[in-house]
């Protein structure tokens, strides 16, 4: 008899599943950045892992030192012998340990360290046989990570059955290969609310728990696990009543998804008549369609930073134009907002390499890297200008902590406009240029803003991160980490009254948008534009479509009144049970 | 601890196979060695890598000292191997 356990994490992506949980060891693929730096407790692991990979690689070798000799002789096989040696040299592996065991490096990590430390002294060599060595200790470096990288590990796009992930954490590249007929949800050991794992897995739709912490370990390969992504609750092995009731609850979403359904392609009105845009966050092409499917009247927030995270390289101006056009001929008619470059905080570039910083969210990340490293923005609106035609695009600024930045940004993109109309190629003139309000500095300030900017999106994740002082990665403060702190509403409120005053319209692109107990607010401040996981789109329009939007502002007035967040929450959720049945 | 100063006069120098003899016969000895350069750079006897980054090409004069029991005969041998060229031509 097998012993039934609860866990409990932060539910993400609501809905319940169940079926067999499949411990994913993340042995990160090729085109994942690799993770730096490991815990003390990990040396153990990564030296195994390590072990493990030099073993392989010297297997690997030993058979193509065979193999060469058959077909090439002795000569060239003394080459890949060559190699091997270096495997076991004084030199090289035990100082690949050394650097795990006392820097705290990881395998991945370590090798590239070492690797790159000699191939650089022979590359700066002048005999040129020794020069060549760095090719030969590059090689070796490439055998190690692939082995490493786990070529012959678990890939995520191998899975062919159904199953409920079970994983420390996915990276952002993980998910985006998920396929969400066999992945019925997911469960993480660390993330947030609004970790990208998150994000990610409510765009797919597929129920998601995170943060649940080490509890998560005593899930074994095979257990049977219900997953309620919308509590937060998993259930090792349940019993047959506990089954059961959880199937009832299945039932009941179905019979409310049916209501729904009918939203899909409604506008979201008002019963008095007022009209707002339901529109949807996107990353990919895939997404994009899913959107469209989803109702969605557009895109607020077209995350283009997947485009980059996904390559071994810089994509080139082509390879994101076709992107871009892509999705605007998607979405024809409707407005796309595509934000330039956000990478940096929990998004790495592997090509990028970016340092490793103490204060991610604070350092080198999206405008600031793209106005010191301004190639990269050029390339970026270049590609967005000559896809402007096939659509309606629009440009959105993330990070902008000031006007100075704003303005730098906005001179660099007429300069990118005057380029393309000498070299005579076509884009649209009208395009909008906006900005996404997430630093605290900003929506203070959105009344001087607004003179400038065409639009506003009020990014709620890093705004309420920034606001309160809460990493939204870390679990041990995610009871703080909530948009409806009074703070958090103020600043919502000063910016979209502020962009109303100067007759700008103002968005909103953060998981709020896509919550329905924040919908009657949302309304009653006027917010002009909505945009979230398409996963959440009837749901949005069916609760506003019960709305009256003077209703609704009589509530904002009593709100901003409330000095708590729990009295908040408690006013909020009164308003909605009394005006709202689903 | 023994120490003596040879000059490489093969003419490929610190090659593949030279080095690889090189570490091979450095292997059979317990006592720790050094390749050490006038430069000061330095490099373990038993590291092919490592003898590699000296870049030791035909002229170079190196330091090969050694350190344990087997001292003498290590040093002795080593240098020899380097006087004998490596056996080349």
């Amino acid at each position: 008899m097998v012993v039934k356990k609860l866990l409990s994490g932060i539910g993400v992506a609501e809905g319940i599943k169940f079926g067999k949980a499949l411990l994913y060891n993340p042995v990160a693929s090729q085109d994942i950045a690799i993770r730096e730096f490991i815990d003390s407790e990990e040396v153990e692991k990564e030296l195994a892992k390590l072990r493990v990979a030099k073993k392989e690689a010297f297997n690997e070798l030993e058979k193509l030192i065979e193999k060469t000799k058959e077909t090439l002789g002795e000569n060239k096989a003394d080459i890949l012998r060559a190699q091997q040696n270096f495997l076991d040299d004084p030199a090289f592996y035990p100082e690949i340990e050394k650097k795990i065991t006392n820097d705290k490096y990881s395998a991945e990590n370590a090798v590239q360290k070492i690797v790159e430390q000699f191939a650089f002294i022979f590359d700066g060599m002048e005999n040129e046989y020794l020069r060549e060595r760095a090719s030969d200790v590059r090689d070796l470096g490439r055998r190690l990570m692939a082995q490493l990288h786990g070529k012959k590990g678990m890939q995520l796009s191998d899975i062919k059955e159904e199953v409920i992930l079970v994983a420390d954490d996915l990276t952002p590249s993980d998910t985006v290969q998920l396929d969400k007929n066999y992945v019925l949800g997911f469960i993480t050991k660390i993330g947030g609310k609004t970790s990208h794992t998150a994000i990610i897995s409510k765009s797919l739709g597929i129920p998601a728990i995170v943060g649940v912490g080490k509890e998560i370990e005593t899930i074994k390969n095979g257990d049977f696990l219900i997953i309620d992504g919308k509590s937060g609750t998993c259930i090792i092995n349940p019993d047959d009543k506990t089954l059961a009731k959880y199937k009832q609850q299945i039932a009941k979403e179905e019979e409310e998804n049916e209501i729904l359904a009918k939203f899909t392609f409604k506008s979201a009105i008002t019963i008095d008549g007022f009209q707002v845009e339901v529109a949807a966050n996107i990353g990919t092409i895939k997404e994009a369609k899913v959107a469209v499917e989803s109702g969605a009247e557009g895109v607020g927030l077209y995350r283009t930073e997947f485009l980059f995270m996904n390559e071994k390289e810089m994509p080139d101006e082509e390879k994101q134009y076709q992107a871009y056009k892509e999705v605007a001929k998607t979405f024809g008619e409707k407005p796309v907002i595509i934000r330039t470059l956000d990478i940096g905080g929990d998004k790495e570039l592997s090509y990028l390499d970016l340092p490793k910083e103490m204060n991610p969210f604070l350092g080198y990340r999206a405008i600031r890297i793209s106005l010191s490293q301004q190639e990269l923005l050029v390339t970026q609106l270049r590609a967005i200008l000559r896809a402007s035609i096939y659509g309606k695009l629009k440009i959105m600024f993330p990070m902008v902590s000031s006007l100075e930045e704003f303005r730098q940004a906005k001179v660099i993109f007429q300069d990118v406009q005057k380029q393309l109309e000498q070299e005579g190629i076509d884009f649209d003139e009208s395009i909008e240029v906006g900005i996404m309000v997430e630093i605290p500095s900003t929506a203070v300030l959105a009344d001087q803003f607004a003179k400038e900017v065409d639009f506003f999106s009020i990014g709620t994740n890093d705004l309420v991160q920034y606001t309160l002082a809460v990493d939204r990665m870390n679990e041990k403060v995610a009871y703080l980490y909530d948009y409806f702190h009074p703070a958090v509403l103020n600043l919502i409120n000063t910016v979209i009254t502020a962009g109303h005053r100067n007759g700008k319209w103002v968005g909103m692109c953060g998981g709020m948008a896509g919550d329905s107990l924040a919908a009657p607010l949302l309304i009653g401040m006027g917010l002009d534009e909505w945009s979230m996981s398409s996963g959440h789109i009837k749901k949005i329009k069916y609760v506003i479509s019960k709305l009256k939007l003077a209703e609704c502002k009589e509530l904002v007035k009593e709100i901003l009144q409330l000095d708590t967040t729990e009295a908040v929450r408690q006013e909020l959720e009164g308003f909605y049970k009394r005006n709202i049945t689903l | 601890m023994t120490s003596r100063d040879v000059k490489i006069i093969n003419e490929t120098g610190f090659h593949a196979r030279p080095a690889q003899l090189f570490v091979q016969k450095a292997s059979q000895f317990q006592s720790a060695i050094k390749v050490k350069k006038e430069d000061g750079m330095e490099a373990d006897a038993k590291s092919i890598l490592g003898l590699m980054t000296l870049a030791l090409v035909k002229g170079t004069t190196i330091t090969i000292e050694a350190d344990g029991v087997d001292e003498k005969e290590a040093v002795e041998e080593l240098v020899k191997l380097i006087e004998s060229k490596f056996g080349e031509e």
